[in-house]
């Protein structure tokens, strides 16, 4: 049989392969090759053959059938076979494969071996790749070795035991009296790795990091030697003497001197040294003083130094390097939230650094912009940040339209800055907001009140230019909903109003339902935005049509919405006034999920509460969109028309009250009845709370005319909480035609009897009516 | 915990030169970060700094002539000593080489794996002298050759040859063979 060709015979005619089947093809004719001289077991051209293997396993060709071979060559005397069988285990064998282990024992032998090289094989392969297994079986030799004086052989046992003691760190003791004297060692590869070796084991354990803490003026005389000895060439980088191993010692410092002043006491002078004597000219001068920076401001160090610190920090900002920019820039984002004052100095080159070429770079300076907004610099950096938002990539717009939002709201100075701002935000990365800011914008505008009609207005115009963002249209076209009659009535005092009929808003809308670049979700929001116009503007009928047509859409949801709404048309429509009114003011909370709408008493805002319709419907609104209750949500079911128990008429209250058990077991009294104005309270037992008291209040008129501005207040005895929660609406219907309702809770915790004095005020005919009352004639169960 | 991940060396177009990974990672895996990090590494301009973030690592990078040399750090890595840690080994490597190029490094890829071994542990340097990894290095080629030269001389007719003779030739193929270190054929 011919000997099989040489590796670099083979690399070469590889390399001339033209096309992937050429390459793959002689690939195969030499893995066949290869595998047969396996099989006849031929230890003279072994070697080569695993090499060759080797270079086809780089190409991306499977190589598995030479893992055996690789351990004959460890097993075999020559020093080549080790060189090259070493390599294929560390490239084929790794401690996934199952004949992985099957190297311990060359290994061992090898550690022992009569040569250093090939005990240095054995220590680099255990070194990179070795599996806890073979850590555990092959510590001991490690550590033997580790306590050898021959420092090219020290310095790898160390490595290893560095490897040991990750893959098993209940081994780590074991190598303790081995670090007795590692650092007074000359050598300057023993030194290195046995500072790796201390920095593993501080880590890992505190007690270790305990017992080496007395290690710290040692490494503090190492340093300073190195700082202050002269040209050594053999360990010299650019005019710094072993910047490797000084960098290793900082940070061995760093974990030794944190949360312990002694130590870092011990070791500012150094810090100090360091910081200023370093040449700043090469990189390798700036990775020291980069790693200087991390330790000082790791360390308990005093602020003098930190100071230090930071201004280095500064002035790698404006190195030419852009490595060291960005470097810096990590680490103020690291310290700004301890060092704020110090780093808000550097405010303007970080600004700066928005405009860098560099992606990294610039997303660096974004984060840490975001983090040097205040109160007293919005304004200035609002102003870099949104221009930073229209120029810069698609990958940074959402994060930094996040920022930008969440800096506003805790930062604005005015409500109209606010508005102005996220229109900003809208109108230049509309497409790029995320989800969740729809809703909490909403709300944003909503509890801005009196920037209503200018927001509307600005909201319609960039409607008008552009309806392809969809958040933007969604907000837009629920403002416009909401607002639509300010909008046409032209009240806006911020800015010149506009002029704008009820037909081009409806226009506005019904364009966005028919255009193909509205998302369904966004149709969603302007058909309901449409039917709430019904309310606002005077001409109905068009909305009629427009909501009947899509009665019969295909998109199921745009369909259901639609018949409802055409129901509210025809069998609903005198409760259609209350649905569609005004949002109030919500409460920011924290779930996603129905806000629970609380009211302080006397409030004209109507009440908002549930996404239940009335009973003849079977399904709620909107289940989509659990916050947002486009319909507005007012839901009134007056308890006096419908006979289902299940849902009092309690407006305002938690959600789940309204499918709790209403307690009829507490008779209902009459608490006021005068002028035609009658009180009604019917009772339920709160749940788990027995002491509160719910108390419903029913609110009816019979005389011919509405009372209007109708608002019931209640007082009780000191020894009572009482909470009352949104009334239902404002006017009490004439001619019993209709109640108004409110819930009131009283805390009751010592049982006494309930008393309540009760004030009431409305307009009747136009003349404001007042009345106050005792309620005396509760029944007993209600406050037993 | 500091630890150097992986190292690879690749071409502008696309080809694997090296690979070292400090962690045992699934052969699939292992090609997919490469295809994935080459294709990232190689999109970048030239004015763009040498460091990415990647999944939860860190990338340093450097180009040299025709060649990438690329590691992946452990986020509380000093990026700035990782381009000192490969300039160190391009160095060893133009040393061993006589003015290494990327040809040297796809015929003789065994002895840079070696080079690499010697200067590297478990992702940690192992000495920061160059001329003690570079003696090291020259040391145990030496070793290779006599071992070779030990099989050679078997091959040798040494048996008519008085023990002085024998052991003349010995010596003398010893001395030839080791003149030429970096041509060692296997």
């Amino acid at each position: 049989m011919p000997a099989p060709i040489r590796l670099r015979e083979l690399i070469r005619t590889i390399r001339t392969a033209r096309t992937q089947a050429e390459e793959r093809e002689m690939i195969q004719k030499e893995c066949a090759a290869i595998r047969s001289s396996f099989r006849e077991e031929d230890n003279t051209y072994r070697c080569r053959n695993v090499a060759k293997l080797l270079y086809m396993h780089m190409l991306g060709y499977p190589a598995h059938f030479g893992q055996l071979e690789c351990l004959k060559l460890i097993a075999s005397q020559k020093f080549t076979d080790k060189r090259i069988g070493y390599l294929g285990a560390m490239l084929l064998l790794d401690e996934r494969q199952d004949v992985h282990l099957l190297m311990t024992n060359c290994i061992k032998n090898d550690l022992n071996h009569s040569t250093q090289y090939v005990q240095g094989l054995a220590l680099c392969t255990l070194g990179c790749m070795g599996s806890s297994e073979m850590c555990r079986d092959l510590a001991g030799e490690v550590e033997k070795l580790l306590k050898t004086s021959n420092s090219y052989l020290r310095k790898k046992a160390a490595l290893c035991a560095v490897h040991v003691i990750r893959k098993v760190p209940e081994l780590m003791e074991m190598f303790l009296p081995a670090t007795k004297n590692l650092l007074s060692e000359k050598n300057h590869g023993v030194l290195h790795t046995s500072v790796v070796l201390l920095t593993e084991m501080c880590e890992r354990s505190p007690d270790m990091l305990a017992h080496f803490r007395k290690l710290v003026p040692q490494l503090v005389r190492i340093l300073k030697n190195l700082i202050m000895s002269g040209y050594s060439p053999e360990h010299d980088v650019s005019g710094i003497s072993d910047p490797f191993l000084q960098v290793r010692i900082l940070r061995l410092l760093r974990i030794l001197g944190k949360s312990d002043d002694d130590s870092s006491e011990a070791m500012n002078d150094i810090l100090a040294q360091v910081a200023t004597n370093t040449e700043t000219s090469k990189n390798v001068g700036n990775a020291i003083l980069y790693e200087t920076v991390l330790t000082i401001m790791d360390i308990k160090s005093e602020s003098g130094l930190r100071v230090l610190a930071i201004n280095i920090l500064g002035r790698f900002l404006l190195n030419n390097d852009k490595n060291i920019r960005y470097v810096a820039l990590t680490s103020l984002l690291k310290t700004v939230q301890t060092d704020h004052n110090a780093v808000q100095r550097h405010r303007s080159t970080i600004v700066d650094c928005l405009k860098d070429l560099d992606v990294s770079i610039k997303r660096r300076a974004m984060e840490l912009s975001f983090a040097l907004v205040n109160g007293n610099n919005i304004r200035g950096m609002m102003k870099e940040l949104l221009y930073f938002l229209d120029s810069c990539d698609p990958e940074f717009k959402a994060d930094c339209a996040s920022g930008v939002f969440l800096a506003a709201e805790k930062y604005a100075p005015s409500k109209r800055w606010h508005i102005d701002t996220i229109m900003r935000v809208l109108t230049t990365a509309g497409s790029y907001v995320r989800d969740d800011s729809v809703p909490n914008l909403i709300q944003l505008i909503t509890n801005s009140v009196e920037m209503h009609a200018y927001t509307v207005q600005r909201l319609y115009k960039a409607l008008l230019d552009d309806i392809s963002q969809q958040p933007l249209v969604q907000v837009a076209s629920w403002c416009i909903g909401e607002y639509g009659d300010l909008l046409v009535s032209g009240q806006c005092e911020e800015e010149e109003p506009i002029q704008v009929t009820e037909d081009e808003v409806l226009d506005v809308l019904e364009g966005l339902l028919v255009s193909n670049l509205s998302a369904a979700v966004t149709r969603g929001y302007s058909l309901t935005a449409i039917m709430k116009l019904s309310t606002r503007f005077s001409g109905v009928n068009r909305i009629k049509k427009v909501v009947s047509i899509y009665g019969s859409s295909i998109d199921v949801e745009l369909q259901q919405r639609a018949v409802e709404y055409n129901a509210l048309f025809k069998k609903y429509d005198h409760m259609r006034p209350a649905l569609l009114e005004r949002m109030p003011i919500m409460e920011k909370s924290a779930s996603n999920g129905p806000t629970e709408i609380v009211q302080t008493n006397g409030e004209t805002e109507p009440s908002v509460v549930d996404s239940k319709h009335p009973p003849p419907v079977s399904q709620p609104a909107n289940q989509a969109n659990d916050l947002l209750d486009l319909l507005g949500g007012n839901d009134v079911v007056p308890v006096i028309q419908t006979t289902v128990p299940t849902k009092p008429a309690s407006a305002g209250g938690e959600l789940l009250d309204l499918l709790g058990d209403l307690s009829l077991t507490i008779p209902p009294m009459t608490a006021y009845n005068k002028n035609g104005l009658k009180i009604d309270f019917t009772f339920e037992r709160a749940n788990p709370n027995p002491n509160v008291a719910v108390i419903t209040i029913h609110a009816s008129n019979s005389t011919e005319a509405d009372m209007t501005d109708f608002v019931f207040q209640a007082a009780v005895p000191k020894t009572f909480q009482l909470q009352l929660l949104s009334p239902s609406s404002n006017v009490v219907p004439a001619l019993n035609q209709g109640t108004v309702t409110q819930v009131i809770r009283v805390l009751n915790p010592q049982k006494q009897q309930l008393r309540m004095r009760i004030k009431l005020t409305y307009t009747l005919k136009g003349s404001p009516v007042q009345d106050l009352a005792e309620v005396n004639n509760f029944p007993p169960q209600s406050w037993q | 915990m500091c630890l150097m991940r992986f190292m690879l060396l690749f071409s502008r177009q696309g080809k694997l030169r090296l690979q070292k990974w400090y962690t045992a990672t699934a052969e699939r895996d292992k090609k997919k970060m490469v295809r994935e990090l080459m294709q990232i590494v190689l999109a970048r301009k030239p004015k763009m700094c040498s460091f990415l973030e990647w999944r939860d690592l860190k990338i340093v990078y450097k180009r040299y002539a025709s060649l990438y040399f690329c590691c992946a750090i452990e986020e509380q890595d000093n990026e700035l000593i990782t381009l000192e840690v490969i300039h160190r080994f391009v160095e060893l490597l133009d040393k061993y080489f006589g003015s290494v190029c990327e040809l040297d490094i796809i015929f003789n890829f065994e002895k840079a794996y070696f080079i690499l071994d010697e200067f590297l542990m478990g992702g940690e340097i192992q000495d920061t002298s160059k001329k003690s990894v570079l003696k090291a290095i020259e040391q145990a080629d030496l070793l290779q050759e006599v071992s070779v030269a030990i099989g050679f001389t078997h091959h040798l007719h040494l048996g008519g040859m008085s023990l002085p003779v024998s052991l003349a030739v010995m010596w003398l193929s010893f001395k030839c063979l080791a003149e030429s270190v970096r041509r060692i054929k296997i």
